[in-house]
Parts: C-alpha cells; sequence; structure tokens
C-alpha cells in the first residue's frame, strides 16, 4: 500500500516537474514569439511605404506629408547622432561615479550617494524634457554655444557641427539631456559590477604596489568587461528609444542639417509627433517603416555589442 | 485674464465630470472623438446640457486624424475633425460635416519692445518667412509694412506646429491662398514640411518656443497668446486693411463665407472678403454616418449640437470661439435633415 502510494507520488511529481518544465518552455518561447510577432507586423504595416520608396527611403532627406514623399536619413541621423552625444557624456562620467562609489568613497557615504543615483533613474523622462526645455536650453542658448559657434565653428571639418544660430534647443541639447538621463543606468550597472570583483585580485595588485587608477584599469575593467559592455548598452538603449524628453528639446524640424544646433528630429520624437494626425496609408506606412528602422539599429547594436564580448572572450583564451 | 482661468476650470471640471460619466454609463450618454481645439467648448457645453436634460457627453479628444479614424470605425456617434473633408471623401465613407464653432488663429512674435498689435504683417510676408526667403526682422519688406517702428536686426526664428494639427492646415491654406510659391512647394496639410524653423508639440508648445527664443514668430489659437499674454500682430486682410484679431473680425470672416455653396460645408474660413474679416479663421467640424445603425443616439447628438447653437454662443465667447451665425445653423439644421437617416431611409432629425 505504501509502496503504491509513493511509485504514485513520483508519478504525480515527475508530471508536476514536467508541466513545470512545459510552462516556463512556454514562457521563453512566447517572447520569441511575441518578437517575431512585432517583426512581422511592422513589415507589414511598412510595406505600402516600402513598395513605394524601395531602398530610396534609406538615403532620401525627404520628409513630406503633402507630396507623399518619405524618406529617413533626417530621423536616423537624429536618433544615431543624440544617441552618440549621450555616450560621450554618459560613459565617462558614470565610470567616475561607479569607481568613486566602489573604490573611494568613505563607507558612510556609499549609500546615500548610491540612493540618489538610483533615485535619478527613477525620474520620468518627461521631467526630465520640461527641465531641458525650461531650465537647462536657455543656458546653453546665451552662454555655451555661442561659445562653440565662435570657437569650433570656423574649424574645417567639425566646424560643419557647429553652424547656425544658438537657439537653445536642437540635436545637441537632446543628446546633453539624453547622456544625463542615461548616466543612472550606466552607473548603477558599473557600481554592482565593479563591486562583485574578489578582493583578493584587488588586494594583490594593491599589495605588488599598483595605483587605484591602475587597479581599476588593469584588473577591475578586464573582470567586469561584460557587465561593463552591458550596462553601456543598456543606457544606448534608453537613449535610441527615448522619446518625451527628446521631443521636448530636439526641435523637431524635419529638415536636414549636419549641425548638431540645428532643430532636427528622432524616430521617436517623429513618431511622436505625427502618428496620431497622420493621413493617407502612405505615410502611416512610412512612419512604420521609421519603426521597424528603430527595431533594426537596436537589434544591430545589441548583436554588435555581443559581437564585441565574444571577440574580447576569445583573445582572453589566447593569452593563458 | 478671468476667461482663461475659466477655460482651465473648465478642462478640470470636465475632466471630473467625465469621471462620473464613466462610471454612471447611462444608455442616452453620447459618445464623439476627435479634435482637440473645441475640446473646452465642447465640456463646457455638455456639462450645462447634462445639467438640463441628463445626457451626458463623453468626449474624447484625441486629435482630428483620431476622430476621422474612430468615426469610420463606428466606435463613437461622432467624430470632430478641424479639417473639413471633401464632398468627395465624405461620399466614399458615408460620412456627412457640419461646422461647430470656429475660433482665430495669430501670429505671435518675441521682440523686445515690441508692444501687442503694434506691427503689421501681410500674407505675403508671413509667406516668405515661413519660406525662409525673409530671415532678419529688419527686412526692407517688413520695414515698408511697419514705417515708425524700430526693428531690431535680430535673425527670425519659425516656430510652427510639430505634430499633425488642424491649426496647421488652416494656417498652411492661408498661406496657400496668398502665396503661390507656398501652395507648389510645402502646400497645405495638417503637417507639411516646413523649410525652416522648430517645431513645438500643441499649442502651448509653439507658444513656449515662442516666449523663448527671441525674434521668433509663431502661429498659435488666439485664446493661447491670450493665455500666456503674447504679442500678437496686426494682420492684413484681403482687401488691404490692417485688424487686430478680435471676437467682431473673426466673426466678420465667418460671416463673408458662402456657406449656402459649399459642398458638404467644406469651407475654409481664410483669407474671406471685407475689410474687417480677419485672414486666419477656421471652423471646427463635427462628422456623423449618413446612415445610422443606432437613430436614437444620433438624435442625441443632433439634439446635443441643436442646443448648443440656441444656447452656447454665449459660454463659446466666454472662452474665445467664436459662435456659428444664425443664418449658418438655419442651413446645418437643413443638412441634418436632408442627410442623416436611418437603415430604413426616414429622416433622423425631424
Amino acid at each position: 500500500m505504501t509502496k503504491l502510494n509513493t511509485a504514485s507520488r513520483e508519478k504525480f511529481q515527475a508530471f508536476l516537474d514536467l508541466a513545470f518544465k512545459l510552462t516556463t518552455r512556454f514562457f521563453a518561447f512566447a517572447v520569441l514569439a511575441l518578437l517575431a510577432g512585432i517583426i512581422i507586423e511592422l513589415f507589414i504595416g511598412a510595406m505600402p511605404s516600402i513598395k513605394a520608396f524601395g531602398w530610396k527611403f534609406f538615403t532620401s532627406t525627404d520628409w513630406d506629408p503633402v507630396n507623399v514623399k518619405f524618406g529617413s536619413v533626417i530621423q536616423v541621423y537624429g536618433t544615431l547622432v543624440t544617441s552618440l552625444i549621450a555616450l560621450l557624456i554618459g560613459i565617462p562620467v558614470s565610470f567616475g561615479v561607479a569607481l568613486y562609489l566602489t573604490e573611494l568613497s568613505p563607507k558612510w557615504l556609499k549609500r546615500p550617494l548610491g540612493i540618489a543615483i538610483e533615485l535619478l533613474a527613477g525620474i520620468p523622462s518627461i521631467i526630465y524634457g520640461m527641465w531641458g526645455l525650461f531650465v537647462f536650453a536657455p543656458h546653453l542658448a546665451d552662454h555655451f554655444q555661442p561659445w562653440l559657434i565662435d570657437h569650433l565653428g570656423p574649424i574645417p571639418g567639425i566646424g560643419m557641427l557647429f553652424q547656425g544660430a544658438p537657439m537653445g534647443i536642437g540635436m545637441l541639447t537632446a543628446g546633453i539631456i539624453l547622456g544625463i538621463m542615461i548616466i543612472p543606468f550606466i552607473a548603477s550597472v558599473m557600481r554592482d559590477v565593479f563591486e562583485i570583483v574578489p578582493p583578493t585580485l584587488k588586494e594583490s595588485a594593491y599589495a605588488v604596489g599598483c595605483t587605484t587608477w591602475e587597479v581599476v584599469w588593469n584588473v577591475v575593467l578586464p573582470y567586469t568587461k561584460i557587465g561593463v559592455v552591458g550596462g553601456i548598452m543598456l543606457g544606448l538603449g534608453r537613449a535610441l528609444g527615448e522619446t518625451m524628453a527628446v521631443t521636448f528639446v530636439i526641435g523637431n524640424a524635419q529638415n536636414f542639417s549636419y549641425s548638431l544646433l540645428d532643430p532636427g528630429s528622432s524616430i521617436a520624437s517623429t513618431l511622436a509627433n505625427e502618428f496620431n494626425e497622420a493621413y493617407g496609408d502612405v505615410y502611416t506606412s512610412a512612419l512604420i517603416e521609421l519603426g521597424l528602422i528603430m527595431f533594426v539599429i537596436t537589434f544591430v547594436v545589441l548583436a554588435l555589442s555581443k559581437l564585441l564580448l565574444f571577440q574580447l572572450g576569445k583573445r582572453e583564451g589566447e593569452k593563458t | 485674464m478671468s476667461v482663461f482661468k475659466s477655460r482651465n476650470l473648465i478642462i478640470a471640471s470636465a475632466m471630473a465630470y467625465g469621471m462620473t460619466v464613466a462610471t454612471a454609463a447611462f444608455a442616452t450618454d453620447i459618445t464623439g472623438a476627435g479634435a482637440t481645439f473645441p475640446y473646452p467648448i465642447y465640456s463646457k457645453w455638455a456639462e450645462a446640457y447634462k445639467a438640463k436634460t441628463g445626457v451626458g457627453l463623453n468626449y474624447q479628444s484625441i486629435g482630428s486624424g483620431g476622430g476621422i479614424k474612430q468615426i469610420n470605425a463606428k466606435t463613437v456617434d461622432f467624430g470632430a475633425s478641424d479639417m473639413p473633408l471633401t464632398a468627395e471623401d465624405l461620399q466614399k465613407s458615408g460620412l456627412m460635416q457640419f461646422p461647430a464653432v470656429m475660433g482665430g488663429e495669430v501670429l505671435a512674435v518675441n521682440l523686445p519692445g515690441i508692444k501687442k498689435g503694434e506691427i503689421k504683417l501681410s500674407g505675403k510676408v508671413i509667406a516668405d518667412i515661413y519660406l525662409g526667403k525673409i530671415k532678419n526682422w529688419d527686412d526692407p519688406a517688413i520695414k515698408a509694412l511697419n514705417q515708425g517702428i524700430k526693428l531690431p536686426d535680430t535673425k527670425i526664428t519659425v516656430v510652427h506646429r510639430s505634430d499633425g494639427s488642424g491649426t496647421t492646415f488652416i494656417f498652411t491654406n492661408y498661406l496657400s491662398k496668398v502665396s503661390p510659391e507656398w501652395k507648389i512647394k510645402p502646400g497645405m496639410g495638417t503637417s507639411v514640411n516646413f523649410p525652416v524653423g522648430v517645431g513645438g508639440k500643441g499649442n502651448e508648445g509653439v507658444a513656449s518656443y515662442v516666449q523663448r527664443i527671441k525674434g521668433s514668430i509663431g502661429y498659435v489659437e488666439y485664446a493661447y497668446a491670450l493665455q500666456n499674454n503674447m504679442v500678437y500682430t496686426q494682420l492684413e486682410s484681403r482687401d488691404g486693411t490692417f485688424l487686430m484679431p478680435t471676437m467682431k473680425t473673426f466673426q466678420a470672416a465667418a460671416a463673408g463665407a458662402d456657406w449656402e455653396h459649399a459642398p458638404g460645408f467644406y469651407e475654409i474660413l481664410t483669407n474671406e472678403e471685407g475689410k474687417d474679416s480677419w485672414p486666419i479663421t477656421g471652423a471646427t467640424f463635427i462628422l456623423m454616418h449618413t446612415v445610422q445603425e443606432k437613430p436614437a443616439n444620433a438624435k442625441e447628438v443632433l439634439k446635443f449640437y441643436s442646443w448648443a447653437y440656441d444656447n452656447g454662443a454665449k459660454m463659446a465667447e466666454e472662452l474665445v470661439y467664436v459662435p456659428m451665425p444664425a443664418s449658418v445653423v438655419k442651413l446645418i439644421r437643413e443638412s441634418w435633415k436632408e442627410k442623416i437617416k436611418d437603415t430604413a431611409g426616414n429622416s433622423v432629425w425631424n
């Protein structure tokens, strides 16, 4: 009797195990299915625009709803440039923040500073946007941008990035705001991974006479590079897709200009501005195609970061 | 000032009111969606109408494009759009439209030392500014209109709407009428490819850019210009007179329009004849199906607007909207009777 009981219980548990496995597998695959579904749906939605413009969509700076001529250069340029500026600002600052918190800060300061950084991440993006427009942009217009135009504008080459009137709003402002927005994301990931470096490694390095910088550069960073790249990618992902804050300060002009001081638009800001009132199939579908491009950009960025990590890992193998 | 405070109050109370509607959804409540421009006045009318008749209005201001989509999908009893549909489009979708209320747009500028209504602009000059051909405030073309006023040597920053909007439609319609060049290149629409300038989201976005950027010029709904105490300009009417934006000049534009001969009330009140007609005026429209599957709901909608035409004029003026003239209301009622039928072909409005 008892034997039978245990047998049936075992069976039941095996069944539970299987059910659990299947359920979790279902969840995992559901994500994949969802991803595929989104791509397919975007592709179908973008079809009228793909048919109408073909590859020209990627090389044209047109964005003319009245004459139904669309291209993606303005928005893609705006998206990439603002994200790049954001990374240029965000990475060094985040690195400094994480470094100070893990290696240099007195113990009693670590917690309050860490919490403050996490709080920064919790501020809704629209607040950053409003702050950018009402507080930050006027300062930029009055002080920083005239200086840029006077000093960097005349330089051949990069001078072309600093032309135009100091309006305070534009791609540069959007990039700086994005930079501030992604700092908490990158910094908190960096801090977390820096903290898991085994103390013995660091102590050994200090013991042979390394400076703090040498320890960080030669021990901490190599040990945590996967996490660091992951944190940067998280920040980049946020910068690429950020909508509200960018819409506030980028200037929302559908005209192509290399200059960072000129108003431009990003993919996300264009979608936020125009989707509601888009009329006609081709216009709507051009917007959806922009969404598809955004999807592809994010995908490529992620793939590249994985590739980078893979390459780093391989080289590591060679050394030992 | 109190007028505009009351407009905010209306919005707030309308929101609170919307919630009560949602909780106590009566079968008789009417639903509508669309244009944001008339939202405050529809809400105010709805509140007064509900107090009187017990019939509520659930209006969602999701934008004109959204309103057209919703009425086509038949999820609402009526759609609302700032851009009238052409007679052809109406026919195709089985819709009819009528104007509900009107409003005016002004050009707001940010020029230190210049007072409200001090400088004068003509349609041609505005078009050239928005085309990027006039780049500076001391341009001879602007000076010629403003002799005796010291215009600064400041670069002009053009501000336009970044989102698709009926306000842009009315403005670009005006520019297309006064400038052949504008008509060919950017053209008219709820969003167009502005050759120069920065885009602000919503009337408030444009208003805040104009207030922030020195030397800027932007088109906003008159109420927003008043609300934000912005410096607006005089405009040249089609007959060559220079006008200040007032209720009187807005109404003159509406009265001058030939509604009777406009199929489907397709009438855009820009650049109308008459020496008192404010050149950038526009009506906002209600869209309804010509064949009503739920004639009872349709009748409630018509009753609501009929009531609003008769009793809502003062409320509209308080919020700086321009009520429809009585002569036009008569035509509208006739069109209801003629066009809106139930599935059996009987007139819903009688």
